[in-house]
């Protein structure tokens, strides 16, 4: 819902002309944006129809979305193979474009890689002792991946840390008493954790009472998005990152300045990860579209002219500069940042203190090697 | 110590289950009816749990009633949706193939899932001040939520009520004749259809609290009800469809035999579940508690 809520505020803003320049031309190179909003519940099987409806029956030209690291494997290749136009705004599996490579395929946002890679970063930079950690995730794609590049990380940054338990609840568990009982019997210096959503707010609700966060360092790759909602309810201390520099950690910026506060106005909360990275690829299309239309004398330009249009494009979004600069031009790299949640009574709301940002090149693999290949040499080539 | 902590978390994971199965049991013992739909009822008890607490609150009553608002979030739940779908819905396809019954209480799943979507939005719902109302609790070197100790003690109370209810009470007796045969129960005078709605309605409320228990625990979110309707029907396959004591020894074998494997190894954890099933489906087709049914030969 707030990945639309963004998408809703900058499409209004784009077909009015209202958004900050180089953002400022009338919808897309004065073309008006008709948007069509499709719910992505219901699992892979579905979004795969669903994507196949918006080309064939809507006649769309672009498609922007997907969350889930499971829907993004399985509508990816139907786009190629429809030679249709797709960017993947949000899921974070590494395996999209390293698996197999895209001509119709984007993803605008960095990959899971980048937000354990900055933790594992964050932890040494701030002379936390890891000797043990224990792991709970999600027992599918994003999971799994999540929990192989932590670990790889922490075997180059750590490498005497052990780990202790390795939990794989199902997604949309709901009940973590058990998970908590096993991670509390054998508590770990780090405890790792990339859920998220649902998921996520339920294991906090149900291991703070608990004193897990007293016995442990949590650390979560992809927490942000939990605190408006959990706001006192969320532990102090917990290590988290937004999947970039989003949120309560984006740059003081003019355009972040003005689409933070844009956000907050119309929905009254600020903006978390996934309208950030909704706002970097409606930013990114927006200006590749204008590229191509102008290259096409000014007319709607077809799949393929989009697609070199974005094709190792770069860009200015809240976040800071998103550049397409892996898989050949088609997955981006992005700064990010890492803060400790600290409830803040005044305001009413968790705030991150202890910010450390990283830049692109830091956290990102670069565009010769891919990410386990990469994390295993030891970061070669890594701009810190 | 990690033979008790696997027998406390079991048993915690048991009880949540046995609610919601106990009314999926109940349902399909008197109705001869596999309600998919029950998980709906489950969620929908949930959203209704985090809006009577959020009106509790409100009015600015003590925190400490806020049970008593789940309570009435899942009697008001049963109260209206039950006999809206048992006599609005489901009573058109009595006496139909009991395969259409599951796709009509699918069909009802699917609407339910966009009813709760369209009433309370897609916007997680938290209440979980409930949760902290009854302390923790220390075992060694863990410490429990109290209200884990609760779930039990509801779990057993709604066990035995249901228990007593059925085998101790003039209504119990009528609906159990109903269960052995409606028709003869029919002609002997007792009002099935009323029955039949009496059952739905107590099965829907079981699983409405199941729903309202659980709200404190986690946000209240759309994807509630999938899970718990596959674990639930696993419970009943396990104890034998219409069995209270089923119900009962399923979700315990469940619980236990998950927490076994998260504490021991952790990748198998929902395959513990569906081997468990296995095992026991191996020796006792029917479930262990299925009933000896006549059958027209």
């Amino acid at each position: 819902m707030p990945a639309v809520n963004g998408a809703k505020l900058l499409v209004e803003a784009f077909n009015n002309g209202t958004a900050p320049a180089p953002y400022d031309k009338k919808g897309f190179g004065g073309i008006q944006i008709e948007p069509i909003y499709v719910d992505e519940a219901g699992g892979a099987t579905k979004q795969v129809q669903e994507l196949k409806n918006l080309y064939d029956r809507e006649k769309v030209d672009a498609v922007v979305g997907y969350v889930s690291s499971g829907d993004c494997l399985a509508v990816a290749p139907v786009a190629e193979e429809m030679k249709r136009f797709l960017i993947l705004y949000d899921c974070g599996t590494p395996r999209i474009f390293e698996e197999r490579s895209y001509e119709y395929v984007f993803r605008t946002a960095a990959h899971a890689t980048m937000d354990n890679v900055a933790l594992g970063r964050y932890l040494k930079a701030k002379n936390v002792k890891v000797d043990t950690i224990n792991y709970i995730n999600q027992d599918y794609a994003w999971g799994h991946d999540s929990l192989k590049d932590f670990q790889l990380t922490m075997e180059q940054l750590y490498p005497n840390a052990k780990t202790g338990q390795d939990l794989r609840p199902k997604f949309g568990a709901g009940q973590y008493g058990t998970e908590i009982s096993a991670l509390l019997q054998k508590p770990a210096s780090v405890t790792h954790s990339s859920l998220w959503g649902g998921d996520l707010q339920a294991l906090m609700l149900q291991s703070a009472p608990r004193g897990l966060m007293k016995r442990s360092q949590v650390v979560l790759s992809a927490g942000d998005h939990v605190l408006p909602g959990l706001g006192d309810k969320m532990p102090d201390g917990v290590i988290l990152g937004a999947r970039g520099a989003y949120g309560l950690m984006s740059p003081d910026t003019p355009l972040n300045r003005w689409w933070f506060s844009e956000y907050e106005k119309k929905y009254n909360v600020y903006p978390v990860q996934a309208p950030y990275r909704m706002a970097q690829a409606l930013l990114g299309l927006k200006l590749a579209a204008e590229k191509a239309i102008a290259a096409n004398g000014g007319k709607k330009p077809s799949p393929e002219q989009l697609a070199a249009a974005l094709k190792g494009f770069s860009w200015e979004s809240p976040a800071g500069t998103i550049s397409m600069a892996i898989a050949n031009g088609h997955q981006a790299i992005q700064p990010t940042a890492i803060g400790r949640t600290q409830y803040n009574k005044e305001k009413k709301r968790v705030d991150l203190v202890d910010i450390v940002r990283f830049p692109a090149e830091c956290v990102n693999p670069p565009a010769d090697m891919k990410s386990e290949e990469w994390i295993k040499s030891g970061f070669k080539g890594a701009k810190c | 110590m990690l033979a008790l902590t696997i027998l406390i978390d079991g048993v915690v994971y048991a009880s949540w289950l046995f609610i919601v199965a106990l009314g999926l049991t109940l349902v399909f013992g008197v109705l001869k009816i596999l309600n998919i739909a029950h998980g709906s009822f489950y969620a929908v008890g949930a959203y209704a749990a985090a809006s009577f607490v959020g009106w509790f609150t409100t009015l600015e009553l003590a925190p400490e009633l806020s049970p008593v608002a789940m309570l009435l979030a899942a009697v008001a739940v049963a109260a209206l949706l039950a006999p809206l779908t048992e006599r609005g819905l489901l009573r058109v396809f009595y006496g139909r193939d009991e395969v259409l019954l599951v796709l009509v209480t699918y069909a009802l799943f699917l609407i339910l899932e966009d009813v709760t979507k369209l009433v309370w939005g897609p916007t997680p719902y938290y209440v979980s001040e409930p949760y902290m109302l009854f302390g923790n609790v220390e075992f060694g070197t863990l410490s429990y939520v109290g209200y884990d100790f609760m779930l039990i003690v509801v779990a057993v109370l709604c066990g035995l009520a249901v228990w007593w209810g059925l085998n101790r009470t003039r209504v119990g007796k009528v609906v159990l004749a109903v269960i052995h045969s409606d028709e003869i129960a029919s002609s002997m005078g007792v009002n099935v259809s009323r029955i039949y709605t009496f059952a739905f309605m107590f099965g829907i409320f079981l699983a409405a609290l199941a729903g309202a228990l659980t709200a404190p625990m986690v946000s209240v979110q759309p994807g509630l009800s999938v899970g718990v309707i596959i674990v639930s029907f696993a419970v009943v396959i396990i104890g034998g469809l219409g069995s209270i004591e089923g119900a009962a020894i399923g979700a315990l074998i469940v619980g236990l035999a998950r927490a076994l494997a998260v504490h021991t190894w952790p990748a198998a954890e929902l395959f513990s579940i569906y081997i468990a099933m296995a095992i026991v489906l191996v020796f006792r087709p029917e479930g262990l508690f299925q009933r000896i049914q006549a059958r027209k030969i």
